[in-house]
């Protein structure tokens, strides 16, 4: 009995291995878990975790190199950046950051690396070939959120107890405008044409866009569930499709995902997902959405045309960034 | 009487605008300079970045005075919980600190005034007189007694108390004022935090020990009330009548460990021990010396409090460090409290590019307005006595155990308002919006 389920269960898996795989292409996902110091390796075509290894104390942040060779990841209680090699997970070395590196972001041309250092208003700015820091950027209190305009000119810093989003020139490394937006701002991203920076406030429950040319506010998304107490609905990650149309904005302990018009910002659909979803992450072809929900210690998978999620994959405790490489 | 004014080094010579004259002009200039909105700020700072090399005659000064009473009160029983000297102060100057490094951006100056005095009417009549120089927002540490006489005396001017200091209920109702709010959280709301924890925990049958001071009867009433209002049962209540001694001799273990079983002998069957001792003088003796081997809680062994040095989620190891960084000790409940205080000033002050009372007061008072404090959510003021609404962390010694309001105590418009008297029950008249 037990030998012709074996049988059949080999069979079934020999059947799966020769199944055609599926159209879309494999990409690899990394989620980094705040609680276990791991990080999570997800084949995106499988939606699974294929290994998980071992990384510095309270992974947070982490993003690729431009060539995607590199993993580089916040190891908050150490207060470095670590490198790790993106296909073999080996550590290749550290970098030097402030205290508490939470969020970075790499220049488009590849480098320099800007890390918001939550603990000592700074931002810093490291040379990633060389490892050092090139100069710190004195910013608001806890500077959190990192976005980057297409263009490489411009960057944008949140600090998450002032409250404001600060638009520093990468030239000059000097901050050249600050814009009030509503309590404990997380993430700044620009959508691709460069027209619109979206900034997410936790406590403030909403989600200002800002025109990057004029510094002005275009408007604010506010989201509304039923059932939902106010309070729980809280803006954290944001990411914008390729065409610039539609928005995904996490909402915290409200335990989903809102898909916004960039146009009208307004909500078209809000997406049930597991508890205290936080940070986002598209693959390549965005045709999916990663999510990480830090207290149900998963990942919910979105299909981005179909709005819809399709799975969830466990990962380590408190799953808390997300990068997604090309591979 | 001890008079401190603490600002960012670079900037004392603001100091000036905490005259009227200085204050009448900071007002002038901005009135001239930031009539736009917090763009036209923002540009002021522009170019400058953020290396507070603006030119300081577009600064605006904002003083913020702190009035504090000092009250001769016996020590409290552990080593650990001997009160610093800056207790509650060193909270307001992290909040001008925090404030600060906004206002780099904004142009904007807070100053803190510290007034300290033993005698209540040399404190009111110091304080009226930083009133009278132009001071709109005073942030107090002093008696409900004090601070009744402190607001009637400043009430006719444009001023804004934030007691910081009190936990008591009165306050917030009979005794409300038009002009006062409150970021400390109130014995009732404490109570109703731990109350809502112990009734989740299923320990519904408390074993109530009370100090024989004014200070422990309210906090008993509040758990009398709490008890009632969730379900839970006060099958026995003892107070604890006792000698306040010096809080240590060398040995001194043996009496208590002989007296406490002794006291806590003979109770009916019950879950959980609730102490009400808020002087901490005799409540820590009763963890592991009951007869029957009961948790304790209340004011010793699992609490309810605004902060906890422990305290880590929703940011708060940074604002943790901050602090240390700032005082060289732990943040206590004080700091934090008098913390948000200057916070809910700082905030109003950068939204609305103003120090002036008539715009910062009524938006305090609005529901737009939203305090971010490391509580996972937003903190706004009760419109109906002005107390600010917020989550309770309920604490082990060492650790975070739970934060109230728990799961399933459900509220008509925020489940922060199951915690403390809720609109409907107020006594609170004077305060308007």
């Amino acid at each position: 009995m037990r030998s012709t389920a074996g049988l059949i269960s080999m069979l079934g898996v020999c059947a799966a291995l020769m199944l055609p795989t599926p159209a879309a292409r494999a990409y690899t996902a990394f989620v980094t878990n705040e609680k276990d110091n791991t990080v999570s390796v997800i084949d995106t075509d499988k939606l699974k975790v294929i290994k998980t290894f071992k990384v510095g104390n309270r992974p947070r942040g982490i993003i690729l190199s431009k060539d995607g060779k590199w993993l580089i990841i916040c190891a908050s209680d150490d207060n470095i950046i670590q490198v790790y090699d993106a296909k073999t997970f080996k550590f290749i070395k550290s970098l030097p950051s402030g205290p508490d590196p939470e969020l970075l972001i790499l220049h488009p041309s590849g480098n320099p690396l800007y890390v918001a250092n939550e603990d000592d208003n700074l931002v810093t700015v490291v040379d990633l070939k060389q490892g050092k820091i090139l100069t710190d950027i004195p910013v608001g209190v806890e500077p959190e959120g990192m976005g980057m305009s297409p263009d490489g000119k411009v960057l944008v810093n949140t600090s998450e107890t002032t409250n404001m989003a600060h638009f520093i020139s990468t030239e000059t490394n000097k901050t050249f405008d600050n814009v009030l937006v509503d309590a404990r701002p997380r993430v700044a991203i620009f959508n691709k044409a460069g027209t619109q920076l979206w900034v997410s406030s936790e406590i403030g429950g909403t989600v200002t866009v800002i025109n990057p040319e004029d510094r002005k506010v275009i408007g604010k998304v506010r989201f509304e569930i039923p059932g939902i107490n106010k309070e729980a609905i809280q803006p954290v990650g944001v990411r914008i499709t390729a065409d610039d149309k539609k928005a995904f904005v996490a909402l915290g302990p409200a335990n989903r995902v809102a898909i916004v018009d960039t146009e009208t910002l307004k909500v078209e659909k809000y997406l049930l997902v597991g508890q205290r979803v936080w940070q986002l992450g598209f693959t390549p072809d965005y045709k999916l959405l990663f999510t990480t929900n830090g207290t149900s210690n998963d990942v919910s998978v979105i299909d981005v045309e179909r709005q819809k999620v399709i799975k969830s994959i466990r990962t380590g405790r408190y799953p808390w960034g997300i990068a997604v490489a090309p591979f | 009487m001890a008079v401190t004014k603490i600002a960012n080094p670079t900037d004392v010579a603001l100091s000036f605008a905490v005259t009227r004259w200085g204050l009448a002009l900071a007002i002038l200039l901005a009135a001239l300079c930031f009539t736009g909105s917090t763009r036209g700020f923002a540009q002021g700072a522009a170019g400058a970045g953020a290396e507070l090399d603006a030119p300081k005659k577009d600064v605006l000064a904002i003083p913020i005075v702190l009035a504090r009473e000092k009250r001769d009160k016996p020590l409290p029983l552990s080593l650990l919980d001997l009160p610093p000297t800056d207790d509650g102060i060193a909270g307001a100057q992290l909040g001008i600190k925090d404030n600060n490094t906004t206002g780099q951006f904004v142009n904007q100056e807070f100053i803190l005034d510290v007034v300290e005095d033993s005698d209540p009417d040399k404190l009111i009549k110091e304080i009226k007189a930083k009133v009278d120089a132009g001071a709109h927002f005073v942030l107090t540490d002093v008696a409900p007694t004090t601070l009744l006489k402190l607001a009637d005396a400043v009430g006719e001017k444009e001023v804004l108390l934030i007691n910081y200091g009190s936990a008591d209920d009165g306050l917030r109702e009979e005794n409300c004022r038009q002009h006062v709010m409150h970021t400390a959280p109130t014995r009732a709301m404490l109570a109703d935090a731990l109350a809502q924890y112990l009734v989740w925990k299923k320990w519904r049958r408390w074993f109530l020990v009370l100090g024989p001071n004014e200070d422990d009867k309210l906090f008993a009433d509040a758990l009398r009330r709490a008890a009632k209002r969730f379900g839970a049962k006060i099958v026995e209540e003892r107070t604890f009548n006792y000698e306040i001694g010096n809080r240590r001799a060398d040995g001194g273990f043996e009496q208590v460990q002989q007296q406490i079983p002794t006291f806590t002998q003979e109770a009916p069957d019950y879950d959980v021990l609730v102490v009400a001792d808020e002087g901490n003088l005799f409540g820590d003796y009763l963890p592991y010396r009951t007869w029957d081997a009961r948790p304790v809680a209340g004011t010793a062994g699992l609490v309810a409090t605004s902060w906890h040095p422990a305290i880590e989620m929703w940011g708060g190891t940074q604002f943790q460090n901050r602090f240390k960084r700032l005082a060289n000790r732990n943040m206590r409940p004080l700091d934090y409290n008098a913390w948000m205080a200057t916070r809910i000033i700082g905030e109003a002050a950068t939204r609305k590019n103003s120090g002036s009372f008539s715009d910062l007061t009524p938006f305090i008072k609005s529901p737009e307005f939203a305090l971010s404090a490391f509580k996972g959510v937003r903190l706004s003021l009760r419109d109906w006595n002005g107390q600010l609404r917020q989550p309770v962390p309920i604490l082990s010694p060492k650790l975070l155990v739970s934060v109230s309001p728990q799961p399933g105590f459900l509220h008509q418009f925020t489940e922060l308002d199951t915690l403390g008297v809720d609109k409907p029950e107020t006594k609170c008249k004077a305060y308007t919006q």
